[in-house]
């Protein structure tokens, strides 16, 4: 069986438009609402009641290729040519796993024991590391996982004389893989650690 | 007791309102039918008023409802002989030919505006009425109203309480933008996917939605401040607050059956364990205190304990904890890798993401003998979500590399497909 939603949503329109005229005050207030989210569609209603101001969370006020001037700035461009020479290990900033595990596996040892010489030497230099896990199980099981991933890496650095104030662990589970597709090839690239190197 | 139902039932009524936001087309599709289902037809409802036909098909709503519980089939349309919109018109002989236990008929009269709406339902066999309503809405109304009626014909007929009137949140993402980058939605529809709004959006991850009892209000993870925090927002005004942004995780928040707490995720200490807000006196209790990943709590509906996901014994597995705190136990022993657990609203049940072999399906235990029922055979399956009288689990699938929602009947015997024109959709929670 199928219900094709077309012809109820029109429907659906109609009867709002004519029915705000009926609705007393407090509903027409919320139709309100609803009709700036129409508008605005990728703004929370809760926006509109400057209930969170201040906060990175809306998109109003920001246009679309600011918010993406904000992303590439987070690149490490003002950083030495060390971590663009494919022969340097720095230039590894990403940190590969095993399913659902979060062992350091022996290939990568070298990589963080650079960025560890590295940070060490230079402390003024903060690093986010972040967690990833592939898509498969639960999703708040995936954020933990990913978390793990990111403190395995972390307590490498921290063995190896980085101060904990240059080091950030944030997990974003399986929210935003490296690869988008199904299958064993694109998990291995999405159970990762990304070591994200901040601009001073 | 009638009188009580129907204040009651217009009460609900007065309280719903329209949203115009009109999202992706949702269609729902059942893949695999019960041969179980109790036949009975809807037939169209009369109308007479202003315009030229009802604004709202009321029939064909109520019909979809019915078919979608998995426990009734509603003759198609075309298959009916005639169309009797009042009782003393129904021939029951055309019907009891047809195949059909029980018949709906009725009608909408508008006056003024205001839309006069009478049905019965009839006993083919026994050739009486069953049930018979008369109520007056406004126009925006009608289409809530056809879900009660749907309540009140399921419940008459399966002494149970339905779910029709509920509603369902989840995550999408599209790809946005000059960019194409990848938005992500938090949005709430009715529970047969029409008229989807979205009460969040963000370029970063927003996760793990879940209902307040009361239905008012969401929580949900949100990473827009580049780590993660949990928040409450209220669906009237929009208005939100911010519950928890440890440092590390704040994850998996759900609210406890009477709402005054709500269990969540935070690794503040070191590993991620299980803590219980007050949201009262925001007082924080810390539940789990192992060093593995204790994670995604959820209540069972006495408020007594919590059932929530520990690797501590190397794989992820369920485990019971009181909610005052105590010892865990292992709920969990078969297959690799059990995770998600939600409790039925009769706690009679728990909900899980059961894999065996690196296939995902969603299983559920029964709480007295602890066997594992496996509802589906997907390799992907996650976030199951009971609604609120057990009948159904919400849970979201891969379909040709997109994630989409589907719904299993509990017994597992019917499915369904809920399917968007564009996106990801994901992270399904039922309103209770």
């Amino acid at each position: 069986m199928k219900i094709n939603k077309l012809a109820l949503t029109f429907i659906a329109s109609t009867v709002v438009l004519t029915g705000c005229a009926s609705t007393d005050e407090k509903d027409a207030s919320l139709l309100d609402t609803d009709v700036k989210t129409a508008q605005e569609a990728l703004i929370t209603s809760g926006l509109n009641n400057n209930a969170v101001s201040g906060e990175q969370f809306m998109t109003q006020g920001l246009s679309q290729s600011e918010l993406n001037a904000n992303a590439m700035n987070n690149g490490v461009s003002s950083l030495g040519a060390e971590f663009s020479d494919p022969a340097n290990p720095l230039s590894k900033q990403t940190i590969y796993f095993k399913h659902d595990s979060s062992q350091i596996q022996q290939d990568f040892i070298s990589v963080i024991a650079a960025h560890a010489q590295y940070l060490a030497t230079n402390p003024g230099q903060r690093v986010i590391l972040e967690g990833h896990t592939d898509e498969l199980g639960s999703r708040e099981y995936n954020i933990a996982l990913g978390e793990q991933r990111a403190k395995s890496v972390f307590s490498i650095l921290r063995s190896q004389g980085v101060s904990g104030q240059q080091l950030e662990v944030v997990s974003y589970g399986e929210e935003k893989p490296a690869s988008e597709g199904v299958g064993e090839a694109s998990w291995q690239l999405n159970r990762r650690v990304e070591i994200t190197y901040q601009v001073q | 007791m009638i009188s009580i139902l129907l204040r009651r039932f217009f009460l609900i009524s007065l309280a719903v309102l329209f949203s115009p936001v009109a999202q992706s087309e949702l269609i729902i599709e059942i893949t695999k039918g019960t041969e179980a289902a109790v036949p009975l037809a809807v037939v169209p409802f009369g109308y007479s008023g202003s315009t030229a036909t009802s604004p709202v098909n009321l029939s064909s709503i109520i019909s979809a409802d019915l078919t979608r519980s998995g426990l009734f089939k509603a003759l198609r349309e075309r298959d009916m002989l005639t169309k009797p919109t009042t009782a003393n018109k129904v021939n029951y002989r055309n019907w009891q030919a047809l195949g059909q236990d029980y018949l709906i008929v009725g009608s909408v009269n508008e006056v003024m505006g205001k839309y006069q709406i009478q049905f019965q339902m009839l006993d083919v066999f026994k050739r009486e009425s069953l049930l018979g309503y008369r109520l007056t809405v406004k126009k925006n109304e009608l289409r809530k109203t056809a879900h009660h009626i749907s309540d009140l014909v399921y419940e008459k007929l399966t002494g149970k309480k339905s779910d029709f009137s509920s509603r369902i949140a989840y995550i999408t993402t599209t790809k946005a933008g000059v960019n194409k980058r990848k938005l992500y939605k938090l949005l709430i529809a009715d529970a047969d996917g029409f008229n989807p709004r979205a009460i969040a959006s963000s370029w970063e991850p927003l996760m793990s939605p879940s209902w307040s009892p009361d239905g008012n209000k969401i929580v949900y993870v949100s990473f827009e401040n580049k780590r993660s925090a949990i928040y409450i927002q209220k669906l009237s005004d929009g208005k939100r607050s911010k519950i928890a942004s440890y440092k590390g995780i704040n994850g998996a928040p759900s609210f406890s059956p009477d709402g005054s707490k709500l269990a969540l995720t935070l690794s503040k200490d070191g590993s991620p364990d299980i803590f219980v807000l007050n949201l009262k006196n925001k007082r924080l209790l810390k539940l789990t205190k192992s060093f593995a990943i204790d994670t995604e709590p959820s209540w069972s509906p006495d408020g007594k304990s919590i059932v929530y996901t520990s690797n501590r014994g190397g794989k992820p597995q369920l485990y019971l904890i009181p909610s005052q705190g105590g010892r865990s136990s292992r709920l969990t022993f078969d297959g690799d890798y059990n995770a998600r657990g939600q409790f039925s609203s009769d706690g009679k049940s728990i909900v899980m993401v059961h894999a065996n072999r690196g296939d995902y399906r969603i299983a559920i235990m029964d709480m007295a003998t602890h066997t594992l029922n496996v509802l589906t055979a997907g390799r992907y399956d996650e976030s199951p979500s009971f609604s609120a009288n057990g009948d159904m689990v919400l849970y979201s699938s891969k379909k040709a590399g997109r994630s989409v929602l589907s719904a299993v009947s509990a017994d597992g015997r019917m499915h369904q497909s809920f399917t968007f024109d564009s996106g990801n959709v994901r992270e399904p929670s039922w309103s209770h």
